[in-house]
């Protein structure tokens, strides 16, 4: 299978990869896939306080080409948003935009499925309830 | 970068070889000019094709020191693998039903046990032990009255382990059970001789070898004892009535280059890709938890199949893979998003069998192209793990295994 153009230069050279500060109150970590699975993305947010605004996202990845270019075009759209934009953010977006083949779309869920972890660690963290995602299948 | 370096570089031998152009050569008249169909009794087109078949039924029988009429020409080693444990299941049907084999075996031979389960026939599937050798005690305990067939493979074509065939036909002729052997991967690349092997029944397939695609033997002994196989093909009886069909000539000539041509170069040949290949290997085992699969004192020269740990198998050819071609057992590249069987039945979690890389060298493959390969994989690995979330908690001391993993 050939990878799209986007797939490539996400992958060759991806956008923020690093490890933001978990223990920080405005900092926002998921953890979803499983190596068993063959899948693991950590994406971290950054929320600047005053503005509401994410000022900060990271990520790394252990998965195949299009998982790798999943978070790092998650953690680019994520910079600059509130955190109820980010949680708009629909893996088919992600799909469209890196032109995913269907055996790749659970690569983008996963990228999903760990911007939504990562809002939730961040809304426990700061006194908010744990929003309940409709439980996506892989 | 050298100047004699070519790219790409083919390096998945396994799954398929170049063919050699002196094969090409030999075969190029049978096409067009000396089209014939070897069954033709009647006139010089027909002598003609039935003379090349006879010469290429010898230069096959010669590699794995046979009889010529012991070869029963084949579409490749599917076919044979299918002709010979079915073949025997109904020829043999009076003596018993029951058959053993093992879990790392090729689709063809597992899928081919399946279809006889469901008619009615009795299956053991062999565990092997983590080196990918099966146990022999084992193997021995498996047998009933009821036992037709041993298969099981000559090298495995993911990691290349070579299981002790002498010591397996032993057991076999001690309880009067036939052996086959699907030898796809070793025939041509080590010395294999059905007489010192004590094999029944053994394929192969031409395009492993450097010969055509679609063409393939299955070696049949005639003699101590006599073996017979029901044909699974209904039609004019060739092959002494146990495969029916026209006689692929073209084919058939080319896969006897080949022999002769694996005859002659074999043993040179192995040493200088078995000397390759352990410089790739020990290029590559210079980085961190990296760990080769499977026996490496039985293994094919050719073949290598490494785990880069906390990196997986796709991401890790994504980065190299215009330029080196390899396979994976990472599911990701597989459609069925199940990592590889075989890994998995030598006792490798998932997670290694998803960073997994099968180096599978060839006649071409050169000392510059393994050179490349050294450092391209490096740079990727380290590249990658920068990039891995378990590699950073492995850093960290973080026990990967006691974090509870969404499953999905
Ligand atoms: C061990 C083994 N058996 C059987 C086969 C199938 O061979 P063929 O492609 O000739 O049908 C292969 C090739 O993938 C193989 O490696
Ligand atoms: S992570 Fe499995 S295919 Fe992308």
């Amino acid at each position: 299978m050939a990878y799209s153009d986007k797939v490539i230069d996400h992958y060759t050279n991806p956008k923020n990869v690093g490890t933001l500060d978990k223990a920080k109150t405005n900092v926002g970590t998921g953890l979803v896939g499983a190596p068993e699975c063959g899948d693991v993305m950590r994406l971290q947010i950054e929320v600047d306080e005053e503005s509401g605004l994410i000022s900060d996202a990271k990520f790394k990845t252990f998965g195949c080409g299009s998982a790798i270019a999943s978070s790092s075009l998650a953690t680019e759209w994520l910079k600059g948003k509130t955190v109820d934009q980010a949680l708009a953010i629909d893996n088919m977006d992600i799909v469209e935009e890196l032109n995913l083949p269907p055996v790749k779309i659970h690569c983008s869920v996963l990228a999903e499925d760990a911007i939504k972890a990562a809002i939730n660690d961040y809304r426990v963290k700061n006194g908010l309830p744990e929003l309940v995602a409709e439980k996506s299948v892989h | 970068m050298n100047m004699e370096l070519k790219l790409p570089i083919y390096l998945d031998n396994n799954a398929t070889t170049p063919m050699d152009p002196r094969v090409l050569e030999a075969m190029f008249p049978y096409f067009v000019e000396k089209f014939g169909n070897a069954a033709s009794r009647n006139h010089s087109f027909g002598w003609v094709a039935e003379e090349a078949v006879d010469y290429a039924r010898e230069q096959v029988a010669k590699l794995i020191n046979a009889d010529p009429k012991e070869i029963i020409f084949t579409s490749g080693a599917t076919e044979g693998d299918n002709l010979a444990i079915k073949g025997v299941y109904e020829m043999y049907a009076s003596k018993g039903n029951h058959i053993i084999t093992c879990t790392t075996e090729h689709k063809a031979v597992l899928d081919t046990c399946k279809h006889i389960e469901k008619t009615g026939g009795q299956v053991t599937y062999l565990e092997v032990q983590p080196d990918g050798l099966i146990d022999l005690a084992q193997l021995e305990a498996a047998i009933t009255d009821q036992t037709i067939l041993i298969s099981i493979m000559y090298g495995n074509n993911e990691t290349g382990v070579i299981q002790d065939v002498k010591a397996i036909s032993k057991i076999a002729r001690k309880h009067g059970v036939l052996f086959f052997t699907d030898a796809t991967q070793a025939v041509g690349k080590i010395p294999v001789d059905v007489q010192a092997d004590g094999i029944d029944l053994m394929t192969f397939s031409g395009h492993k070898m450097y010969g055509p695609k679609g063409v393939g033997a299955l070696y049949v002994r005639r003699k101590n004892p006599r073996v017979k196989v029901t044909a699974q093909m209904d039609g004019g009886g060739h092959e002494r009535g146990m495969r029916s069909g026209t006689l692929n000539v073209p084919g058939i000539v080319g896969l006897g280059k080949a022999c002769e041509l694996c005859m002659n170069e074999m043993e040179s040949e192995a040493k200088r890709l078995s000397a390759m290949r352990d410089r790739l290997q020990e290029g590559l085992m210079v980085l961190e938890e990296t760990y080769v699969n499977g026996n490496t004192e039985h293994r094919l020269p050719h073949t290598a199949n490494i785990s880069f740990k906390y990196v997986e198998g796709e991401g890790l050819m994504m980065g190299f893979n215009k330029d080196i071609a390899l396979s994976s057992g990472s599911a990701c590249t597989s459609a069925s998003l199940e990592p590889s069987y075989v890994l998995k039945a030598l006792g490798l979690g998932d997670d290694l069998a998803h960073s997994s890389l099968r180096f599978g060298l060839g006649r071409f493959t050169t000392d510059e192209q393994i050179d490349y390969t050294i450092d391209a994989v490096k740079n990727t690995v380290t590249k990658l793990r920068e990039m891995s979330p378990l590699w950073e908690m492995f850093k960290e001391g973080v026990d990967i295994n006691a974090i509870e993993w969404a499953h999905h």
